[in-house]
């Protein structure tokens, strides 16, 4: 599965690594990619976890997430 | 916890600014004790979220930028600077706020494009017009699009006939009239009219898809002066950590320490070069020239070479016919719609080109009836039309047949070689009784293109073509091309390129991006251009120009050499400042709160120079007016 997510603004470079670390820690998540200019997060992930549970986590470390669109 | 914080954080950063003011109000007047209260308050308000950003990134075995605040501003505290403490704690919370701002607008022309995506489709299904989500349209469905709808799906009309706006594609917002049959992409908005479309390509494998995928690598592509900017940043905030450690434990000065970690922040060496590159490969994108990432802009901006391929790149590549001589008493429709008839069985573009000027004059009807019709190889057609025995072809042809050219026509072919027509000749029996020239006509804003690049820094334009040596001369003449070489093979047009670039010189290559692609992949900047863009042109071309006006070339060099600019002003200035404060802390004429301020300064100064390079699109309209102007005659 894939999940899209567009966050609010970065601003800082070291948001990047502060997401891609959070969220790979997750199980079930295959790859993280985030877009430092497009505000976008991509996951490659299995039904282990769901859209929103990416989300919340992106947005405890500090960042709102806008939109989520889930593919399979 | 961090959703509050980020949610109330305006509102925190301004309460904290506003009793900063208190503060300074209340030390005016001699309260110096109040003013110590309201810069405490100032200071824990401000530093919530702070911390808990710092926190968050420590959980994730992040050492962040926020963590060094935090500790500088303890250690402020601790050693009862409260004015310095709530200073640095407004200035990074306001800085943040700033650059959040400001960094949104450069970022504006890629998402304006992400934002021109549609997101429904009106489908028919089953005699009814349902409402899908666009990854549900299917290849070969229905689809119905109304006036200010946008084209969810690229794909055929297959009934009705409207206006459309393709900026979203080609950049250029000059209404398309498309009409059955026609192909429209996705992306694309419905101006007035409406229409029925069979979908060829849906969701990933749409145009505009694959743009946006570019673009978004694009953004995201680090060029070398990035990686080096990032590399630098890597070493020097834990470097001077260490170094407000060392100067912490040998003088004892808290005060000093706490100042280093202040000035230790990257900030506009990180932000620096990215806001440049996104600013500008947005900017261009949008009008329609696709920069794959931020090492090609740099390679672009350097370019002092420019090869051209000649058939559709300079010229329009639609070869048509110019002139009809002809040597009986035939008229000049007569003589094409026999040509025509005769033509028919070619599969050359030039007999192509000879049937669709007859079927541009509507006349089918005239057509006569041919037999024994043959296409003879490089020379031309040959058929019977009742008794006679007619040719159609090239000198070659003429020639082979034992045809005798008088000198008057001999000398009206040569005269018309040597304006770049290619001259066929028509010949009944072992007469010669017309002539048909065929050009391809130079674009429009080719003549422009050629003077903006050379004032823009290119120095040897030249062109390299397969076609024959009269017609790349005529084309070359007319551009004032500084070198032209004819009747190249692919393998030849290499070989220039190899040498010139043993020669030092950075080459840009322009072609059509489908026989051109080993050349584009040479060179050091290869350029596809045509309309929609074909997909090898996008995967093998650094540069794909999604229209095939030679003025989005000239935009894109253009750009590519501002942004280039742009880049290496904001390296300069994230370097000097870096070595000023530095120097600065040393020598001790910058302290907590100043160091802080010149900081946020130096972020903002490379956010606000990369927005230059936002609002080029205006200059660059009164420059395509010009073009028009000045377009040859053909």
């Amino acid at each position: 599965m894939k999940t899209n997510l567009r966050t609010e603004d970065l601003t800082c470079p070291s948001c990047i690594k502060k997401i891609e670390t959070g969220i790979s820690k997750k199980d079930g998540v295959s790859k993280v990619d985030v877009k430092f200019n497009l505000n976008k997060v991509t996951v490659e992930h299995d039904d282990r976890v769901t859209g929103e549970d990416i989300k919340s986590t992106i947005e405890q470390l500090g960042y709102p997430v806008k939109s989520v669109k889930t593919s399979s | 916890m961090a959703l509050w914080f980020n949610k109330h954080l305006n509102k925190l950063m301004f309460t904290s600014g506003a009793l900063i003011v208190i503060g300074l109000i209340f030390m005016y007047f001699g309260y110096s004790s109040i003013r110590d209260l309201t810069f405490i308050m100032a200071t824990l308000i401000g530093i919530g979220p702070i911390i808990q950003r710092a926190w968050s990134a420590l959980t994730v075995k992040s050492f962040s930028i926020e963590l060094l605040i935090t500790i500088a501003v303890i250690g402020a505290l601790f050693i009862q600077e409260y004015t310095e403490g709530a200073i640095v704690t407004f200035l990074f919370l306001f800085g943040a706020y700033l650059e959040k701002r400001t960094l949104a607008k450069t970022r504006n022309s890629i998402q304006s494009l992400l934002d021109m995506a549609p997101n429904v489709a009106k489908v028919m299904r089953g005699g009814e017009i349902v409402e899908v989500d666009i990854d549900d349209v299917e290849v070969g469905e229905t689809v119905l699009v109304h006036p200010g709808g946008k084209i969810p799906v690229d794909g055929t009309i297959i009934k009705g006939k409207a206006q459309i706006n393709e900026s979203a594609i080609s950049g250029e917002s000059v209404l398309q009239n498309k009409t059955l049959e026609d192909e429209v992409y996705s992306g694309s908005i419905i101006d007035t009219g409406y229409i029925e479309l069979k979908a060829t390509k849906v969701g990933e494998d749409t145009t505009f898809s694959k743009i946006i995928e570019l673009v978004e690598e694009a953004s995201e592509q680090k060029s070398s002066t990035e990686k080096f900017l990032n590399r630098f940043a890597q070493y020097y905030t834990p470097a001077i950590v260490v170094l407000s450690l060392l100067v912490g434990l040998l003088t004892r000065d808290v005060h000093l320490a706490i100042t280093f970690l202040v000035i230790a922040c990257p900030g506009a060496l990180i932000i620096g070069a990215p806001v440049a590159y996104v600013a500008g490969i947005g900017n261009s994108a949008k009008n329609g020239v696709l920069i794959k990432g931020g090492d090609i802009v740099d390679r672009f901006a350097k370019i002092d070479t420019v090869i051209f391929d000649k058939t559709g790149t300079l010229t329009q590549g639609r070869p048509s016919v110019t002139n009809i001589k002809i040597y009986n008493d035939m008229t000049e429709d007569e003589i094409l719609a026999l040509s025509a008839s005769l033509e028919q069985v070619s599969e050359h573009h030039l007999g192509r080109t000879i049937i669709k000027e007859a079927d541009d004059r509507k006349l089918t009807e005239q057509y006569v009836e041919v037999t024994d019709a043959e296409a003879i190889k490089a020379r031309g057609v040959a058929g019977t039309v009742g008794d006679d025995k007619y040719f159609i072809g090239n000198k070659k042809l003429i020639d082979e047949e034992n045809i005798t050219i008088s000198d008057d026509i001999l000398n009206y072919y040569i005269k018309e070689q040597k304006e770049g027509q290619t001259a066929m000749f028509i010949a009944k029996n072992k007469d010669i009784i017309g002539l048909i020239s065929i050009m391809d006509k130079i674009k429009s804003d080719a003549h422009a293109a050629v003077k903006n690049l050379r004032a823009n820094g290119a120095k040897k334009l030249v062109m390299l073509t397969g076609d024959n040596y009269y017609a790349a001369e005529k084309v070359s003449n007319i551009l004032g091309l500084d070198e032209f070489h004819a009747e190249l093979l692919p393998a030849e047009k290499m070989a220039y390129i190899e040498n010139e670039q043993t020669n030092n010189r950075k080459v840009m290559m322009v072609g059509d991006g489908i026989n051109d692609a080993p050349a584009l992949a040479l060179s050091e900047v290869g350029v596809a251009m045509g309309h929609g863009g074909t997909d090898i042109a996008m995967e093998t071309a650094d540069v794909v120009l999604m229209s095939d006006k030679l003025s989005k070339l000239t935009l894109g060099y253009n750009m590519s050499k501002s942004t280039f600019n742009v880049m290496l002003q904001n390296t300069a200035i994230a370097l000097i400042t870096v070595i000023l404060l530095l120097f600065g802390v040393i020598y001790g004429y910058i302290h907590l709160a100043s160091g802080m301020l010149i900081h946020q300064a130096s972020v903002l100064a490379v956010i606000v120079n990369a927005m230059r390079l936002l609002p080029m699109k205006t200059k660059d309209k009164n420059k395509e007016k010009v073009a028009h102007k000045e377009a040859p005659v053909q």
